[in-house]
């Protein structure tokens, strides 16, 4: 974990409620993808937790993005580049793909899509097949469908309306696709639940908690697994699917 | 040169600022950060008898200038504490630690505190008496100075390390509740505890929190705090660990100005993983700024 000042370089609406940041600063921190940081934001006394989105080394950029859910996110929405916020970074286990298989899948719902780019790209670039499915609920909503292909990385969509891709949740696309021999996946809770039920390798899976620090010292964000209790923060929020206890 | 020593129950600490108990675990998260034995001690993370996983999620709720919890004193037991915790604590910290034991019953403080007895590392044994009785209707501990009074009693009675009672500002009068402890034997207090609190969330009109509610720390809390401690410094004639919204060296000085030997610092370690450090960093310089050379000089220097 490090703390440091990063500038806004560049905040964007992608869609509706939905915002791209990307942050300039020492990144040295941030090596695994899935893992998140948590931003400080003025008047607001816990500090902000997000998923790392993508990464650019050279320029030492780290890209979020999130959605305006309350008060402090949509006091985000809001920043103007140029701005400096104050960052943990490096927080949270990620995905660890070396564990993945030869045929993966990618599998991301909502606010849970963006941490699922970097680690596609990381995936191909260490040889393994990669397919995304991304799933939202209304073709307004979709995003990075472009990005994922510009990356060479098939990406199948789901709307729950039906209004772009297929129609249904994430899982509607998996019976059309052949059995992969692992999955990644973040997104909201009965989503992940969905996938876990729905495929039969193995896999990983990224929680969403409310959380106090988000370095594992307040003991705010536990759950229970397996193997007993585990701090979503720190040892999560990536979770093997063997241990997940619904 | 500003001497920053102060001394709780004949155990001399370098400086007076302590992490306080559930802010900081077993030290493990914040040791990779800076080196932990600038702290004046560390309160361990609140330990029960048997292990505990808390209590549902979510159990954070944010406020202005604070945060409310409602961890439920997740823990791996007394025994796990001793035999694993507190040994790892002690490859990165040298010093007498705080252990801070919880219970349900008195028999449960009592177990708790005689484990902790047979630590060397323990230098004091602080008793949070805001859980409730379980055998009392469920009403804290901490709320009834003849119950408060009753776990002081069983505490002193298993250990000769100094007991601080660590005591609840959900109460009518606090000052009889400390003096209850004193009578009792407390060697110390340690004031004060998260205020009782909620937050509902406006889009599902529901508490925030699993638990509807939970404690309120931060520096919000700061006000309520510091007047405890100074009614309590009045009333009573033992050493008090001050707590409550600490956020910086100001408000050290200011904690020790109402009366706290010793000033513990919470929430602002969840928000700032340095910020123990940076205060410690900062108090010659701040106490420079008002006149102050020694630190220990001024405990209770607010009282005519």
């Amino acid at each position: 974990m490090k703390q440091g000042l990063f500038e806004i370089k560049e905040n964007v609406r992608i869609a509706p409620d939905m915002y791209e940041m990307a942050l300039q600063g020492d990144i040295s921190a941030v090596t695994v993808p899935g893992q998140f940081v948590n931003i400080t934001l003025d008047g607001f006394y816990l500090r902000r937790p997000i998923s790392v989105h993508d990464v650019d080394p050279a320029a030492g950029i780290l890209r979020i993005i999130y959605k305006a859910v309350g008060k402090g996110t949509e006091a985000m929405a809001s920043m103007t580049p140029g701005g400096t916020l104050d960052v943990l970074t490096g927080l949270g286990n990620g995905f660890d793909i070396q564990r993945a298989g030869k045929n993966t899948l990618v599998i991301g719902g909502g606010a849970g899509a963006p941490p699922m780019f970097w680690t596609a790209k990381a995936l191909r670039d260490s040889g393994r097949n990669v397919t995304a499915v991304l799933g939202f609920n209304t073709a307004e909503e979709v995003i990075l469908q472009q990005k994922f292909e510009a990356a060479g990385i098939p990406v199948i969509i789901t709307t729950a309306d039906g209004s772009l891709g297929i129609k249904g949740f994430v899982t509607a696309a998996l019976a059309d696709l052949p059995a992969p021999d692992y999955t990644f996946s973040c997104g909201p809770e009965p989503m992940l639940r969905a996938v876990y039920d729905a495929t039969a390798c193995g896999g990983q899976f990224s929680f969403e908690e409310r959380m106090g620090c988000g370095f594992g010292a307040c003991m705010g964000c536990s759950c229970e697994t397996k193997y007993g209790a585990k701090r979503i923060c720190k040892d999560g929020p990536v979770l093997e699917k063997e241990e997940i206890l619904w | 040169m500003v001497n920053l020593q102060t001394t709780l129950s004949g155990l001399v600490l370098d400086n007076p600022v302590i992490p306080a108990s559930g802010t900081f675990g077993f030290g493990e998260e914040f040791a990779p950060l800076y080196d932990l034995n600038i702290l004046g001690s560390i309160s361990i993370k609140g330990t029960t008898q048997n292990p505990r996983f808390g209590n549902p999620t979510p159990r954070i709720a944010e406020c202005t200038a604070g945060l409310i919890n409602s961890v439920g004193l997740q823990n791996p037991g007394v025994e796990k504490v001793v035999t694993q915790e507190l040994p790892r604590l002690a490859t990165h910290y040298k010093k007498p630690v705080i252990a801070n034991i919880s219970g349900f019953s008195i028999e449960e403080y009592a177990a708790c505190a005689a484990r902790m007895d047979q630590a060397e590392q323990v230098g004091i044994i602080e008793v949070n008496v805001s859980c409730p009785n379980v055998h009392g209707g469920g009403i804290s501990f901490g709320t009834d100075p003849a119950a408060a009074a009753a776990v002081t009693r069983a505490v002193k009675a298993v250990t000769d390390k100094p007991v601080y009672i660590k005591l609840t500002p959900n109460v009518t009068d606090i000052v009889s509740i400390a003096k209850a402890c004193e009578e009792a034997g407390a060697d110390g207090l340690a004031l004060i505890n998260t205020l009782l609190g909620m937050r509902i969330d406006l889009k599902r009109k529901k508490p925030v929190i699993a638990n509807k509610m939970g404690g309120f720390s931060g520096p919000a809390i700061f006000p309520v705090a510091l007047r405890m401690v100074y009614q309590v410094y009045e009333a009573v004639k033992i050493p008090i660990i001050g707590m409550g919204g600490v956020s910086t060296a100001d408000d050290v000085i200011e904690m020790m100005l109402a009366g706290a030997s010793a000033v513990q610092v919470g929430a602002a370690n969840l928000v700032n993983p340095w910020a123990c450090r940076d205060i410690i960093e900062s108090l010659p310089e701040r106490a420079q700024k008002y006149g102050i050379s020694s630190l220990a000089e001024i405990i209770g220097g607010a009282h005519i």
